[in-house]
């Protein structure tokens, strides 16, 4: 005979430990607030994103819809100082045309590891929770590959008004578990040297979200 | 109405002036108080120490003291808590269903002091006199697991002559924890002094709480340290009128010999 | 080749316990002995009060935020309740959708085959490092220490992780494992440590993270494979989850070729739902924030982006055994946010290294002694006043104090002889349940008013176990007279 697996005795050992006639889980009251009650992309919310993400000590820059080239511009502008090239800045493949500056490299199949000499990224995102002041990257061609919101030192987010959800429920709801997501809140940042937030650690350390709308 | 006033058996034994001022005050609010003579401890003690199959007896016999009482009452919101929360589960435990219902209709009926005469007796004005610089101590059992909140306060602010002041870093325990305080007495001690640097910070003359226990300790420490702050029961407090202004407590100051 | 024989792990309910000698859940001392050492230490007990207040009021501030924040705690609570109650069927559920993702699912009944899974898996992709995100669960099993003497190097990238690795010290917090160095003493070991760094290196934590973001980024990109824990596991979809701060976490989970993801079998919610909950639960409990700064999800490997080989090992060790426990098991519903360690009054001043296990603190002082069997951590589930401030704070409500309380039942019913404390509870219990034999004890203790002569305190010199109150605080002289015998001396003995 041969023994049992690890397999089998690790789920024979759970079926020990919760005996023969366990309880039936009751269900589960999901009385906590499931909306923010306001529908997205509404200008509230777009107040309450912009509040939070500025609370992370990344830059949000506010623009209309057809505006999103000049201010991704901008935003990279501000971001890098004097003295930098568009060629420094890639950008996801998927990136919509009408906001993709003159002018900056598209990410392609290249190894990962050439993204780290570039100075920025440029990024869509799939959706926004205003009340967290989070950005989620779902690995979409508009959104990049995770290690293009990674590598270079600053990110550009760009985020249009309908994506802005209120909370984390509805932004959930909203993506697609098969994905690899990311999930950004502000730049990298550690607390643990006196539990002192500091800003900027392995990930981007600098953070510019462009709202569109 | 007729009060059962269950002393605890710390109060009972080391400080039953505590007991005495609970039974003055019910008293002069028109409440007939009585004193089962059967009554011991509630059994936290053992139970918090390990000891929950030897406490069972110890809860029967609470319960056989207490049985005929329509309202009890405890100057502690320790025992008041395992009233509440240990004894029904100690006797299911141990396969008493009987005492674990008995138990659990008594707790019903079981009150701490502040909750008795804010929640039940509804003054929160108890006439008394107090003229002192006061802080309170909000002990732990009380705080969070009776949630017995501002009562406490209401009862004290309503006091003629008493100064309230803010204890600073109300809200952590004092060291106490039963036999915490022997078994792990380093850490006690440690917590204990950080309390009474908060204590005397206030630079208040009396230090108060709802717990003998807890009072025990802090005042344990601040005699040992001569600091002149005494700790005083929140019960001995509200009995106090302009008759005697300075209930009896006993932890002043050791005299070196 | 000669094979080691772990000593057998003590086992609960006939379900194994974590082994001994290996990993670290077991202190060489007991909790009275390291806490009175460490309580001496001016500089820990600074940098853990100025550390935990910090941080107690950020979550204080970010908590009370959430209108249904008491709402969305129970219902944690309930999900984590609801899932060990089939946690067979979701592991196999989980184990299925990681496979169908083109991960490889590997079972470890203990640390010792965890540790051997892993090194395995390492060596055969030929690499001779390893870049590591912060993981309890690795920590646990003392993996590192397991692929060093399988000759492989092994590079922890978070912050504080690296902080005790460079110092060769151990972790002291779940969330912030060097939470007991400060700013001066981390600048003294990076400059001694890091090969090349800046010799004008202030202690300004920004300085001191840029000097770690230099001395890793190197290593992150030549990295070939990584190894992570886990946050949440998610059943339905195979969604596997790594909260974190710093980037390093996104840097390992998404460069290497290959990853290998080490989690406990508690660590499982049914589905991808239930992150609605957790993910506002956790980031606000742990680091005061609103929502940490990276949350990376994955479900088995994507073409083209990240790792294009995905281990996944679950890990018992010890878990089945707690889960055993009708009264303990709530101690797995930890989500390792590390409010309860924050809030502690006994961690506050004793620190993390005096509980011994990787798991310090409130739920460290549970979760320890039920992985380990209680005999081997019985003086842990003592190391707590029963303040009940961490059952305040947790964000799935184990109701910790219960949970310790009930663990001194089980060392004290475990104990085949009896001790002299058990003898001295057991008279002490006859007497308190008798009123007769009561009042005659009382009596008794009278006789301490013969001893203080007088005086209205005890001498302060007084034999064990009272000399563990007296070295510190006065005890008052007993009274003539006990309130029930004054009071029926007066009233007669009225009911």
């Amino acid at each position: 005979m041969t023994p049992p697996s690890a397999r089998e005795e690790v789920l024979g050992r759970i079926r020990t430990a919760l005996g023969p006639d366990r309880a039936t889980p009751a269900e589960v009251a999901r009385d906590y607030r499931l909306t923010d009650g306001r529908p997205a992309g509404d200008p509230a919310l777009l107040e309450l994103l912009v509040d939070r993400v500025e609370d992370y000590r990344a830059t949000v820059l506010r623009c209309p819809p057809d505006q999103v080239d000049v201010t991704v511009l901008a935003a990279l502008e501000l971001a890098l100082g004097a003295g930098w090239a568009r060629g420094d800045v890639v950008v996801a493949p998927g990136l919509p045309a009408e906001w993709r500056p003159d002018g900056c490299d598209v990410d392609d199949d290249r190894p990962p590891v050439q993204l780290a000499d570039r100075a920025a990224s440029v990024t869509a995102v799939a959706v926004a929770i205003a009340e967290t002041g989070t950005l989620v990257l779902d690995g979409s061609p508009a959104c990049g590959r995770r290690a293009l919101s990674l590598l270079p030192d600053c990110l550009v987010c760009v985020v249009t008004a309908d994506q802005v959800v209120g909370s984390v429920p509805e932004g959930l709801a909203r993506l697609d578990p098969l994905r690899p997501l990311t999930m950004v809140s502000g730049p990298s940042a550690t607390s643990d040297i006196e539990l002192q937030r500091v800003e900027g650690v392995h990930g981007p350390r600098t953070l510019m979200v462009v709202l569109a709308g | 109405m007729e009060v059962a006033l269950f002393a605890t058996c710390l109060v009972d034994t080391l400080t039953p002036s505590v007991a005495r001022a609970t039974a003055s005050l019910l008293q002069r609010l028109g409440h007939d108080v009585v004193v089962p003579r059967g009554q011991a401890c509630c059994g936290q003690m053992h139970v918090n120490t390990g000891y929950r199959r030897e406490a069972v007896s110890i809860v029967a016999n609470h319960v056989r003291a207490f049985s005929g009482a329509q309202a009890i009452v405890a100057p502690s919101g320790s025992c008041v808590a395992s009233i509440h929360h240990q004894q029904a589960a100690v006797a299911r435990r141990a396969g008493d269903e009987g005492l674990a219902q008995a138990a659990e209709e008594l707790a019903g009926r079981t009150y701490e002091l502040s909750q008795f005469l804010v929640d039940v007796l509804g003054v929160t004005d108890v006439g008394a006199y107090y003229p002192h610089r006061v802080t309170y101590h909000p002990t732990c059992h009380s705080l969070r697991l009776l949630g017995v909140g501002e009562r406490p306060y209401q009862l004290l602010r309503a006091v003629r002559g008493l100064e309230l002041v803010e204890l600073p870093g109300a809200d952590q325990c004092c060291g106490f924890g039963g036999t915490f305080a022997v078994k792990n007495a380093d850490t006690s001690t440690a917590m204990l002094t950080d309390k009474m640097a908060n204590v005397l910070s206030t630079h208040a003359e009396v230090c108060t709480a709802g717990d003998a226990s807890c009072l025990l300790h802090i005042g344990g420490g601040l005699s040992r340290l001569r600091s002149g702050t005494r700790t005083v029961h929140l019960a001995e407090i509200l009995a106090s009128t302009e008759d005697a202004v300075t209930p009896h407590q006993h932890t002043d100051p050791a005299i070196p010999a | 080749m000669t094979a080691t024989v772990p000593p057998k792990a003590p086992t609960f309910l006939g379900l194994p316990t974590a082994p001994r000698g290996v990993g670290h859940l077991r202190g060489d001392r007991s909790f009275p002995d390291a806490a009175r050492e460490a309580l001496r230490d001016g500089q820990l007990r600074a940098n853990l009060g100025h550390a935990t207040s910090t941080i107690r009021g950020k979550r204080g501030r970010v908590v009370a935020e959430l209108p249904d924040w008491a709402q969305l705690r129970e219902a944690g609570r309930a999900l984590k309740a609801a899932t060990m109650a089939r946690l067979d069927d979701h592991l196999e559920e989980l184990e299925r959708q990681v496979t169908a993702r083109g991960g490889v699912v590997h079972w470890a009944r203990d640390a010792v085959e965890a540790n051997e899974i892993v090194t395995r898996l390492v060596q055969a992709t030929g690499t001779t490092e390893v870049v590591k995100v912060k993981s309890m669960a690795t920590q646990e099993i003392g993996l590192n220490e397991a692929l060093e003497a399988a000759g492989l190097d092994v590079y922890e990238t978070d912050l504080a992780e690296l902080i005790v690795q460079l110092g060769e010290d151990k972790p002291s917090h779940i969330l912030v494992p060097a939470i007991h160095k400060n700013r001066a003493e981390i600048r003294e070991i990076f400059l001694r440590t890091i090969p090349g760094v800046d010799p004008g290196l202030t202690d300004d934590p920004r300085h001191l993270a840029m000097a770690a973001r230099q001395h890793l980024r190197e290593r992150f990109l030549r990295a070939r494979v990584a190894i992570s824990g886990a946050n949440f596991a998610v059943a339905e979809t195979g969604t596997l989850t790594v909260v974190e701060s710093e980037g390093n976490g996104r840097m390992c989970l998404t460069l290497p070729e290959t990853l290998i993801t080490v989690m406990g079998i508690e660590k499982i919610v049914p589905t991808w739902r239930d992150l609605e909950v957790f993910l506002q639960l956790l980031p606000r409990s742990s680091t005061g924030e609103r929502m940490n700064p990276y949350t990376s999800t994955w479900a088995g490997v994507t073409p083209g982006d990240g790792p294009q080989e995905f281990h996944l090992v679950l890990l018992d060790n010890g878990r089945t055994a707690v889960l055993a426990d009708e009264v303990g098991r709530e101690a797995l519903h930890c989500i390792r946010c590390s409010a309860c360690l924050n809030v502690c009054p006994v961690y506050e001043r004793a620190g993390g290294h005096a509980y011994g296990s990787v798991y310090p603190g409130p739920i460290g002082a549970v979760l320890s002694p039920m992985l380990t069997g209680v005999e081997d951590n019985a003086s842990l589930p003592y190391a707590s006043s029963l303040c009940g401030a961490c059952y305040e704070v947790c964000p799935v409500a184990i109701d910790i104090p219960s949970i310790l309380v009930h663990l001194r039942a089980e060392h004290v019913e475990a104990q085949e002889k009896p001790t002299a404390e058990a003898l001295a509870f057991r008279g002490l219990a006859k007497v308190m349940s008798n009123p007769r034999l009561w009042h005659l004890t009382q009596r008794a203790a009278k006789l301490g008013r013969l001893i203080s002569r007088g005086k209205p305190t005890l001498p302060n010199a007084m034999p064990p176990p009272i000399s563990g109150w007296t070295r510190s605080r006065d005890l008052p002289t007993p009274p003539k007279e006990t309130f029930v015998e004054s009071w029926v001396r007066e009233h007669g003995s009225g009911s």
